[in-house]
């Protein structure tokens, strides 16, 4: 399946920090065919580095980032459903972020672009919603930041979504998550090439960028899966440097991973698009979650990963038990996987049959948009 | 087609003529959800399960079951009052750590419950406990000493004086040998009992 990434534009965008956005564009793709009763649209949610290429294989020949949970006869089944992914505001892969021409200056925005929130993404994901002529999702679903976008959109627009998949998400950020962030913030304007955000396309903050890359990749793994894959195997040696070279296999790929990420993610989206993730709170303006998700009325699958420990089961259970308290449609699972964080992309095998029950479910019993 | 033929089960077959269309039913210890995803497609009922073992809530979950993974003795106290029609704990009883509390529980969420467990007065286990000297062993109860889930052993007489002490009322009491139901001496004859009980 060769897929092509699709643009549109709006006009403005109102943002939560009180600022207005002028002249945005959005990047989206499409799988699978939307019905007739448009009863069978799904909403994927990249988390915080994915982009709108969410399946199936793109020009350059590179494959999605869950391909091997949306396709036909997968646990996005694109025979029976309309896959919808689109790159959150704040990105760098064609929806507009600090990396786009300021249409009022004409020159980038760096760090003059606004400070975004989830809620924001989520509006400007509402606006391409609605572009696209569909009044009432079957499905919001999206793992860890992913999962963030899942849950506003269910509190935000509850007329307009039947199902809701937060997995590997929160309700809101703990110290420790807005701790890891921090640091990579940090790692990134503190390289002498950040020039305040205003570098050189080819002269970027690389350093930083990639030691924040090598921070991330680390909380995604866990103890076991890191054991697994590296162990203390050195590399492409058969003794100590004695000196800081690369010595081990784990050194060897993070290093790898830190300068690849560095080729294809702009600093300043890290940043932004981190800082959203950290202001993210669902219970803002409300007394309580279980009081905020009240609003919701989509169903619920809730999955968390017994070896991830970035977002923990207790942040999904916070979630489950707040939607009890109102006995709300929810089903929640806590798989088991060595993987860590990184579950929700690898380890899918339980995950896409959680998933095509519970989709199948909500197609069934899907509520018509009130007029 | 016969819920028990569907599901198998003696028990499955009584407490599903107790539910009545429609209603709202949590099903505590639901397994695979078999009797949750009967229930729906035959009494359109709108059913919530919970339980703890991760390849069978996983199981219920690929059925369209909204279940809940994670322990029925601390969770229950996490639903409003009265959010169900019915509350099942089917065969569970005898496992729990708590079990009263687990009851008090349920009639609070729910405006009936309904209660299955094995008699351990049935004629067959006093006769094994008499003759052979040791932990009876039937194909009700066929774990040895230390492998059995259970941890309470209760006959029909032992939860009618429960009952009584807690003030609870029984609605109905249904008694089951194999597949067919027991009129009289329930606590010498019946394999499964089943109350159906209310606030």
């Amino acid at each position: 399946m060769i897929t092509e990434t699709r643009l549109v534009q709006f006009d403005s965008l109102e943002l939560d920090c009180g600022e207005t956005l002028h002249g945005l564009q959005v990047a989206y793709e499409t799988y699978g065919r939307l019905n007739e009763e448009k009863n069978n649209a799904v909403l994927i949610l990249h988390a915080f580095t994915g982009d709108a290429h969410a399946a199936g294989i793109d020009h350059e020949g590179k494959t999605g980032w869950w391909d091997n949970m949306i396709g036909p006869g997968k646990g996005f089944d694109t025979n029976r459903y309309f896959v919808i992914c689109s790159n959150v505001l704040g990105g760098c892969r064609g929806t507009t972020g600090p990396s786009s021409m300021d249409p009022r200056t004409g020159r980038r925005y760096g760090l003059r672009f606004p400070v975004i929130t989830i809620s924001d993404m989520v509006r400007l994901q509402k606006k391409l919603i609605d572009h696209l002529g569909i009044p009432r999702l079957l499905a919001v679903a999206g793992g860890s930041m992913g999962g963030m976008q899942a849950l506003e959109w269910a509190v935000a627009y509850p007329e307009a979504v039947e199902a809701c998949i937060p997995i590997a998400a929160t309700a809101r950020h703990s110290a420790q998550q807005i701790a890891f962030n921090e640091t990579g913030r940090q790692a990134i304007m503190m390289d002498p090439d950040f020039q305040n955000g205003d570098y050189p396309d080819d002269k970027p903050p690389a350093r930083g960028l990639a030691v924040a890359r090598m921070i991330g990749h680390i909380t995604y793994m866990s103890d076991e899966s890191m054991r697994e894959k590296f162990g203390r195997r050195l590399r492409n040696r058969e003794a100590f440097s004695f000196g800081f070279d690369i010595d081990f296999e784990v050194e060897s790929y993070l290093r790898y991973r830190g300068q690849q990420f560095v080729g294809r993610f702009d600093a300043n989206s890290y940043l932004y698009i981190t800082k959203a993730m950290d202001y993210f709170d669902l219970t803002l303006g409300y007394p309580s979650l279980a009081a905020s998700l009240e609003r919701a009325t989509a169903r619920f699958l809730v999955i968390s990963f017994t070896s991830d420990w970035l977002y923990p089961s207790y942040q999904s259970l916070e979630i489950v038990n707040a939607l009890r308290s109102r006995n709300h449609d929810v089903t929640y699972c806590e798989l088991t996987s060595n993987y860590g964080h990184d579950a929700f992309l690898v380890d899918i095998a339980e995950q896409t049959e959680v998933m095509r029950g519970f989709l199948d479910r909500c197609q069934r019993d899907f509520r018509r948009p009130q007029p | 087609m016969k819920v028990r033929d569907v599901l198998g089960r003696g028990d499955y077959a009584l407490i599903s003529e107790l539910i009545p269309e429609g209603a709202r039913v949590l099903d505590l210890g639901c397994g695979d959800g078999a009797l949750l995803a009967w229930l729906r497609e035959n009494k359109r009922i709108e059913g919530r399960g919970i339980e703890v073992k991760p390849e069978l809530a996983q199981r219920a979950a690929s059925r369209g079951v909204p279940v809940y993974q994670g322990d029925l003795e601390s969770s229950l106290s996490e639903y409003p009052e009265g959010a169900f029609d019915i509350v099942i704990l089917s065969q569970t009883l005898q496992e729990l750590r708590r079990p009263l509390e687990v009851v008090e529980q349920m009639l609070r969420i729910g405006k009936h419950a309904i209660v299955a467990f094995p008699n351990f007065g049935h004629w067959r286990v006093r006769l094994h406990h008499l003759l052979s000297g040791r932990a009876p062993r039937t194909a009700l109860f066929p774990h040895s000493w230390h492998s059995s889930p259970n941890i309470h052993f209760l006959t029909v007489l032992d939860f009618e004086e429960t009952v009584q002490e807690k003030g609870w009322r029984v609605e109905s009491r249904l008694f089951l040998s194999g597949h067919a139901q027991i009129r009289f001496a329930p606590n010498w004859r019946a394999e499964i009992a089943v109350y159906l009980l209310r606030r």
